[in-house]
Formats: structure tokens, sequence, C-alpha cells
């Protein structure tokens, strides 16, 4: 047994065992709980910095057991389960540091901590799968660990938004789980490989068809894919940190994660091209980005409308793979981080509303810019990188996409893209012109003071941590050790050379 | 290894005699009983895991009792099924004496009764799953039946005693059946021993009768549907303890029973199987849909068993050609359910205790108030709804493997709606468990112990997701 085994297993323990210990914690031992929250945080990115360097230097990692009959538990780190895993830590840190500071004063928070600390194991594990098997476990984990986050209020709006959250995303594993066993009586194997296991086998394409759908509709629930978006802006309800994990890193990017891994390494993208399956999944992205982009327009709730926001940006990944050109593949995976780090501002900044001055619609953001700059300032960053304005991430991330649809002749993109980029600037504006144009009311709805520093330090610092990285990951987005640079790694072998 | 004298020792008999004393000596000094019974119990634990021990490092294991052999005398039997039965009986019998022990603290006068029966119906399973011939294995289900109806009865309340008559009468009424089934067999082939048995018999009607009669008796004290109807309020009324052992342990021993005779006589034909995995499935749908209407938790609990009972006969229409993966789904998935249910019960049974009812509907934040018992519910019914990482996943994924390789699509969905079904009535109360009520209601302290050995019991529903590997090799050379 040697450390490359065993490093796979000890980035789940940094936050799995941090989170047991948490649960366990009295509701006082504040320093203790902060210390072992951030430290397996920290922990958790020593230890992805040690692998990317083997990862990169060609080591493998790879932690295996035997788990039902012929199959393995397989935690494997690839450059692709590098990618998320780091972008889970990353912000897991950036949002660990911000919920500390959200939730100062409010009961419940050993709960809230550890199943936070459970839910981030839930993704770095489902992000290092090395079967299906592997994947679906994790999937429902995922499911079953946000569930009591989405509920934490313990009102009776959180019980029913948790009831729809489970409905579909349980409906979800569901199809996920037909799915993978019809696919194992065919195949007997589900381990992920580049450029798929599937191809070759000389099964039955029509039989094929079901199966990527199944599996695609399966993950498809927590990607939102229209129609099965409707929980999303349902499970608003939760605490503000956890709209952010859900939104960024974890159960959204849960699901588009699962259609990259579908696409690339169960069938294989040339093979799912050549199945005539990759077009369908490419209008469907194309209908939930202007749907959910329309839809956000007409929110008055601020949350509501990044919820959204949400639907229709994280189906740019989706579209991305299911265009099926190495260009529009960079483009698609990349925005998996770029979107990760520009939503998570977004959110941070309407906590910072809420928790500070009580503002939880568009239509009482008047002169909030004048109140907050620093707050809005993080928020304009992360409102223009979604609308795709240069030198932004989001801007990158559109360039790709775009490029890509005109490399494989599908100009239909293009102008999905403009028009998506028009609404988005449509339902950005209005929110940036009255925050920082209009005059500021008399009276906030319920504003708490914090004397000279427009709110704590621990609410502040996050968001403009992750903004300021959304515009470096675009400003420098050539550079070596950007998420572009290492994309371009992975995309380079998800294509037969 | 281990050393010679623990490895060659006896354990089998023990197993039996151990629980035996100890249901004698709680009854003669009822004011220790309490202490003699705990104590017992985990001697008779050590014996049962020991066997176990003994199965797993050196195969089946035969032992004349008394020196005689098969013919004049009793002989026990433990193969892979029996150990990972003794096992789960152990592990789960240890939990639920601990947990008896504080909880009925609160009751002396029901101390010196339970003890006793529970030590007397522990003797009872752990012969069963050790017992070679058809007539003591009669003779043990009778003697289980009687402590059940008995432990029942303890409650007192009118509820319980009904249930216990019930129960009672279905109890008789199914060890006749079998009784019946066993003197046939005797009168045709002339003997009780199972080994023999499956030698000697060759089919056709001198078998079929006496088998129908059997299986028939054994699927009413198992409560497939429609013979479930006496389950849940038997199951719903008894004390905490009670209801986890009968739930977890009981119904396990007659389709315990059920398989060996299968496995020994290999009915031929294709109607019997589909006719059990059609009850299965009626009985997943039934007892899953009561459940969600039920009012009361321990009502729910009770009818869920009705439902996971049905899935153990999921596997009779699929052994046809993956007897490996069917049967070994469903054995693990009862091993599963009896954890989970186990744990199910108590930390109900905590909840009744802290508040004073179960209406799910006022459980009110009982999640800040026990969060383990809670946990421990919440756990248990991950492995119920067969979802990830837990034992009742594993059971469930072989079966539909089983399933799905022979392209038997209906059971495949059979198999995933009821995953659904459970996982709804088990978030039912999870969600009422989260969020407050507008009532206010009394509320108790709950020693940590019961806690604790719920939630502990849940955890290894939990922990069987991932020991598949190394347990399922126990049942090479049992399943046909």
């Amino acid at each position: 047994m040697n450390a490359n085994v065993w490093l796979p297993v000890m980035v789940l323990a940094s936050s799995f065992i941090p989170g047991m210990i948490i649960f366990m914690l009295p509701e006082r031992a504040v320093v203790l709980r902060t210390t072992l929250n951030l430290g397996g945080a920290v922990l958790k990115i020593i230890l992805l910095v040690l692998m990317m360097i083997g990862v990169s230097h060609g080591v493998t990692y790879e932690f295996r057991v035997p788990f039902v009959p012929g199959l393995d538990f397989v935690l494997h780190a690839d450059a692709l389960s590098l990618m998320f895993v780091n972008l889970s830590a990353v912000l897991w840190l950036a949002t660990t540091v911000y919920a500390i500071g959200y939730l100062e004063d409010s009961p419940n928070r050993s709960r809230f901590f550890g199943y936070f600390s459970l839910c981030v194991t839930a993704t770095v594990g489902l992000a290092m799968a090395g079967n299906l098997l592997t994947f679906l476990v994790f999937y429902e984990a995922l499911t079953l660990t946000t569930y009591p986050l989405v509920v934490h209020r313990g009102t009776e709006a959180a019980r029913r938004a948790g009831r729809t959250y489970l409905i579909y995303t349980l409906g979800g594993g569901v199809l996920l789980l037909t799915g993978t066993i019809w696919l194992y009586s065919l195949t007997g194997t589900l381990e992920f490989v580049d450029r798929g296991f599937v191809a070759g086998l000389g099964l039955d394409p029509n039989v094929l068809r079901m199966i990527f759908a199944v599996l695609i509709m399966g993950v498809g629930v927590k990607a939102a894919l229209v129609p099965l978006h409707a929980w999303l802006p349902q499970a608003m309800v939760a605490p503000a940190p956890v709209s952010a994990l859900l939104h960024a890193v974890a159960v959204v990017k849960a699901g588009a994660f699962g259609v990259v891994r579908i696409v690339y390494d169960v069938f294989g993208i040339e093979f799912a091209a050549s199945l005539g399956v990759t077009l369908p999944l490419a209008v469907l992205a194309a209908v939930t980005i202007i749907y959910g982009s329309t839809r956000a327009l007409f929110q008055d709730d601020l949350k509501r409308r990044l919820a959204f926001s949400t639907v229709s940006q994280v189906s740019y990944i989706t579209l991305g793979v299911a265009i099926a050109g190495p260009i529009a593949t960079i483009g698609g995976l990349v925005h998996l981080v770029h979107q990760g780090f520009m939503k998570i501002t977004l959110f941070f900044c309407a906590g910072n509303l809420a928790e500070t001055l009580g503002v939880h619609k568009v239509s009482e953001m008047a002169g909030a810019g004048r109140r907050m700059p620093w707050t809005m300032t993080a928020f304009t960053l992360a409102a223009f990188g979604m609308i795709g304005v240069p030198p932004m991430a989001g801007f990158i991330s559109k360039w790709y996409l775009g490029l890509g649809g005109l490399e494989v002749g599908q100009d239909w993109v293009v102008l999905v893209l403009a028009g998506s980029s028009l609404l988005n600037a449509a339902y950005f504006l209005p929110i940036l012109r009255t925050a920082w144009f209009d005059p500021p009311p008399e009276e906030w709805p319920h504003e708490r003071d914090f004397g000279r520093k427009e709110t704590a330090w621990a609410l502040l610092l996050p968001p403009i941590a992750t903004a300021l990285a959304a515009l470096a990951w675009g400003l420098f987005a050539s550079m070596p050790g950007t998420p572009l640079d290492w994309v371009h790694l992975i995309a380079a072998r998800k294509y037969a050379p | 290894m281990l050393p010679e004298y623990l490895a060659g020792a006896a354990w089998m008999p023990w197993a039996i005699v151990l629980p035996l004393w100890g249901a004698l000596l709680s009854f003669l000094f009822p004011r220790r009983a309490a202490p003699i019974g705990l104590g017992v119990a985990f001697l008779t634990a050590t014996a049962a895991l020991a066997v176990l021990l003994q199965v797993a490092l050196g195969g089946p294991r035969r032992y004349q009792v008394g020196g005689w052999g098969a013919p004049l005398g009793i002989d026990l039997v433990a193969d892979g099924l029996s150990a990972l039965m003794l096992a789960m009986t152990a592990v789960i019998g240890v939990a639920i004496s601990i947990y008896a022990r504080v909880y009925l603290v609160a009751a002396p006068d029901k101390v010196r009764r339970f003890w006793p029966l529970w030590m007397f119906l522990w003797a009872a399973l752990n012969a069963l799953f050790q017992a070679g011939d058809v007539f003591n294995l009669y003779v043990t289900l009778e003697l289980l039946g009687l402590s059940a109806v008995a432990l029942v009865a303890l409650a007192g309340s009118g509820p319980a005693l009904s249930g216990a008559m019930r129960y009672l009468l279905v109890s008789l009424f199914g060890s006749l059946a079998y009784l019946l089934g066993v003197a046939l067999l005797y009168h045709a082939y002339g003997t009780v021993d199972l080994a023999l048995l499956g030698e000697r018999a060759q089919g056709g009607i001198q078998l079929a009768v006496p088998l129908g009669a059997m299986i028939a008796g054994l699927l009413l004290k198992t409560g497939l549907f429609p013979f479930h109807v006496w389950l849940p309020p038997a199951h719903g009324s008894a004390r905490a303890p009670v209801s986890a052992l009968l739930s977890a342990l009981v119904v396990k021993a007659s389709f315990y029973l059920l398989l060996r005779l299968w496995f020994t006589f290999t009915p031929a034909g294709q109607g019997l199987p589909i006719l059990l995995g059609a009850l299965g499935t009626a009985a997943i749908f039934w007892g899953s849909i009561q459940a969600l209407r039920q009012r009361r938790l321990k009502l729910l609990v009770a009818y869920s068993t009705v439902a996971q009972l049905g899935y153990l006969f999921i596997a009779f229409p699929l052994a046809g050609m993956e007897p490996a993966l069917a049967w070994g789904g469903s054995i693990y998935l009862a091993l599963s359910h009896a954890f989970a249910k186990g744990a199910m019960f108590l930390a109900a049974g905590s909840i009744m205790t802290e508040s004073g009812h179960d209406e799910i509907g006022e459980l009110d934040l009982v999640v800040e108030r026990m969060p383990l018992t809670l946990a421990a519910f919440a756990l248990a019914g991950i492995s119920l709804a067969g979802l990830p990482p837990s034992g009742g996943f594993v059971g469930k994924w072989m079966l539909l493997q089983a399933a799905m390789e022979q392209g038997l699509w209906g059971w495949a969905l059979v198999l995933i709606g009821g995953g659904a079904l459970t996982a709804a009535y088990v978030f039912r109360v999870l969600g009422f468990a989260f969020t407050t009520s507008p009532h206010r209601h009394e509320s108790h302290s709950v020693p940590g112990t019961m806690e604790w050995t719920a939630l502990l019991l849940a955890l290894g529903a939990v922990l069987l997701g991932f020991v598949a590997p190394w347990a399922l090799p126990l049942l090479d050379g049992v399943l046909p």
C-alpha cells in the first residue's frame, strides 16, 4: 500500500472526519468548530495540489475495493475529476468562511456545518468516482446530505421545498440507477475510460439511445435541464451559503459533471455523436438556456432571479459537451469552473444584502451600491461575467462555445449564445442601474450596524475573493495554471488523436 | 489463527443452551432478571459469533447432541446461511437487550416477564437456525411463536392484547399446517432429516402436498401478503424492544425455514415462483401505500415491514438462471432489513418515550431534541429504501442485476418502484421531524443508551453496504 492509493481516500476523509466530529460538538464550541472546518478545507486543498502535481506528471491515483459481486468501489483521480474536486475544495473554503459569518448567533450550527462537510465529501467523492456505480453511490449521498440543509430553517415552507427537492432528485436517482443497471447487464463493466467503454461492443444502437436518454434524464434533474428544473427555484428557502453551495459547487454541478462523464467516459463523444444523441441534447440545453434566462427576467425576488439564471448558465456546460467538437468541449468544461466562481459571488452578495440590510427583492435594491460599495462591486463583476463581457471569465466560456459551434458547422449555437447574452444583460443591468444610480431609501427594511465597515469581514471577503478570481480567470486565461489551461489538458484526452 | 480449544469448541450447542439458562435464571430470580438477561445476552452473542467464525474458517459443521447419530439423536447443523442468521441475531439481540434494560426501568412489573421470554425466544431462534431436521424445525418454530405472542401481550394494553390474540391464532394455524406437512413427509419417506429427505424426495404428488402445506404455513407466519393482516397490529402495539425483535428477527426465522425447504427440495415448475413473486409485489405496494397513509409512527414502521418482506420473495421468480445473485440478494436484504428495522423500531420507541406520543404530523423538530435517534431513523430508512451506501442497496442491486441479466423487466421495475415508495414514507417522517409543529408538546428525557443503541444498529445496516464481498462467499455451497 502506498500513498498513491490512499491520497484519494484522504481527500474524502479531510471533510468527512471533521464533519463527523462537528456533529458531536456542543453549540458553543465555536473555536473548535471553526478550526475543524477551516483546517479540513485547507488540508483538502493541500492534498489536491499534491495530486495535481502528480497527475500532470502522469501518476495515477486509484483506490479500489470490491463492492458488489463483479464490481468495485473505485476512487480515481484523473485530470477531469481533479478539476471538479479543486473547484469544490476552493469554493468550499470560501463558503465555509462565509457561512461562519452568516450563521453567527443562529441556532443549530453544529448540525449545519456537519451536513455541510458531508455534502462536500459527497461532491468530492462524486468527482473522483472511477465507475458509474461509485458515481451513483455519491450522487445519492449528495441528495441525502443536502436535504437537511435545504430544510435547515425548519419552517413549513422549508418542509415543502424539501419535499419538492427530494421528489425531483430521488426521481433522478431512480432513473440513474435504472440506466446504470441496464447498461451493466449489457456491457459487464461500468469503468470510466477516456472515449468511453460502450463503443465497439456491437450493442443495439436503439437500446443504447434509450439508455443514454435514461442516464441523461437521471443527471439532468440535478443539472436542472428543462423540464426537470422546477426544484431549483423552490430550494431558495435555504440559507444563503446553502444556495451558494447548491448552485455553484455541489448539486447543480454534480448534475452537469454527470453529463460530462456519461458523454465522454461512458459513451465516448465520437460514439455518442454517431448514435445521433448529441444533437437532441444540445437542443435541450439551448432551450434550457433561453427558457431560464427568460424566466429570470420576471423575478423580483433576487435569489429566485439568480436561481433561474443558474438554470440557464449551467446548461452552457451541457451545450458545450453536446456540440461534440474539441473547442466547444473546452468552452463547456471551463464554464463548469467559471460559472462556479461567478455564481457563488452573486449568491454571497445576495446573502450580504439580506443579512445587512434586509433586502430580498430587486425592487428594494435602490442605492445599495452606495451603502455597500464593496459587495456591489463584487456583484457587478460577477454579473458582467455572467453576461459575458470581456475580460471576465464568462467571456472566455462563451467565446469557446461559439467558436466550437462554428467549428462543427452548428451556426445556430452562436445565435443562442447571443440571445442568451442579451437576456442576461436584460435581467442583470437593471439591478446594477438601480443599485448604483438610484437614491437609497430613507430606511432599509432591516438594517444591522457594523460600525465603519459595510458588513462583517467574514461576509465581505469571500465574495471579493471569488469575484477577483473570476476576473483573473478571464484576464490571464492563457497563462499556465488557469482553469482554461487545465481544460486543454482534459479535452486532448477525450478525442481520438 | 485461533487457538485449538477455541476453534474446536462446541459453540453450536452453547448458542442454544446459554439463553435457555438465561431464561431459567431470570425466571427464578425475578429481581435480578435484567442483569442476568443482559449478561447472558453477551455470552450468547459470543457463542453465536464463534460459530460464524468456525463456519467462515472451517466450512459447514454438524454437531451430534449427546453423541448420538442422526436417526436416533438430534443433529445440529450450521452452514454459511445458518451462521449469518446466528450472527445477525447475536448483534441485534445484544442491542435490543441493552436497549430493553434501560427502556424497561420505567415499567418494573414488565421486567421480570420480559427477560425470561426474550431469552427463551432467543434460544428458540438459535435452535431453529441450527436445526437439521424438519421435526426439530417444527418444535423450534412453535416455541418461537409462543414466546413471541407472549411478548406482544406483555404491553398489556387493549390493542396489544387483541393483536396478540390474532397473532396467536395465526401462529398456531401456521404451525399446524407445517406440522401436517412434516407428518406427510415422514409417512412418505420415513425420515425427517433434511439432508436425507433431499436425497429421497423425487417430486410428484407425494412431495407436492406436504411441501405445499409447509410453505403455506410458513407464508402465514412470515406475514406475506395477503397473510399480513395480523402483522401491523401485533408489531405496532408491542413495546419498542419487542416490536424490534419481532420485525427484525422473528419473521426472518420463518423466511429462513422457507429458504431451507426450497433449497432442499427445489420445487420444479414456474408457477409457484411466479406466484410468490406476485404476492411479494403486492406486499411491496400494499405495505408501502399503507405506510404512507399511517398517522402513527409505529404503525408506519410496521407496515414498512409488510412491504420489505415482500422484497425477499422477489428472489423466487428471479432464481431460475441467476440463483447466486437472486438468493444472495434476498438473504442480504433480509440481513440488512433486520438491522434497519431493529434500529427503526428502537428509534420510534425513543421518540415515543420522549414526547409521549408518536403522531407523525406532530414530530415537531425531533431533530433538535434527539439528533442521534433521528439519525438512526434516517440511516435505517436509507437502507430500507435501498439508497447507497447501505446493505439494502447491495441486496437490491443484486436482485436488480439478476432481473436485468435475464431481461425480466417487470421484476426490475417492481424493485425500483418499491424503493421509491419506501423513500417517500421515510422522508415524510423526516420532513416533519425537521420542522416545527404549531402545537406545544410535553417532553421527557431519554437515556443516551437508548439513542445510541438504535444509532449503532442503523450504522450496522449502512456498514453492511461495504462488507458484501466478505459476507457473500459464506453462502457458496448453500445456494442451489
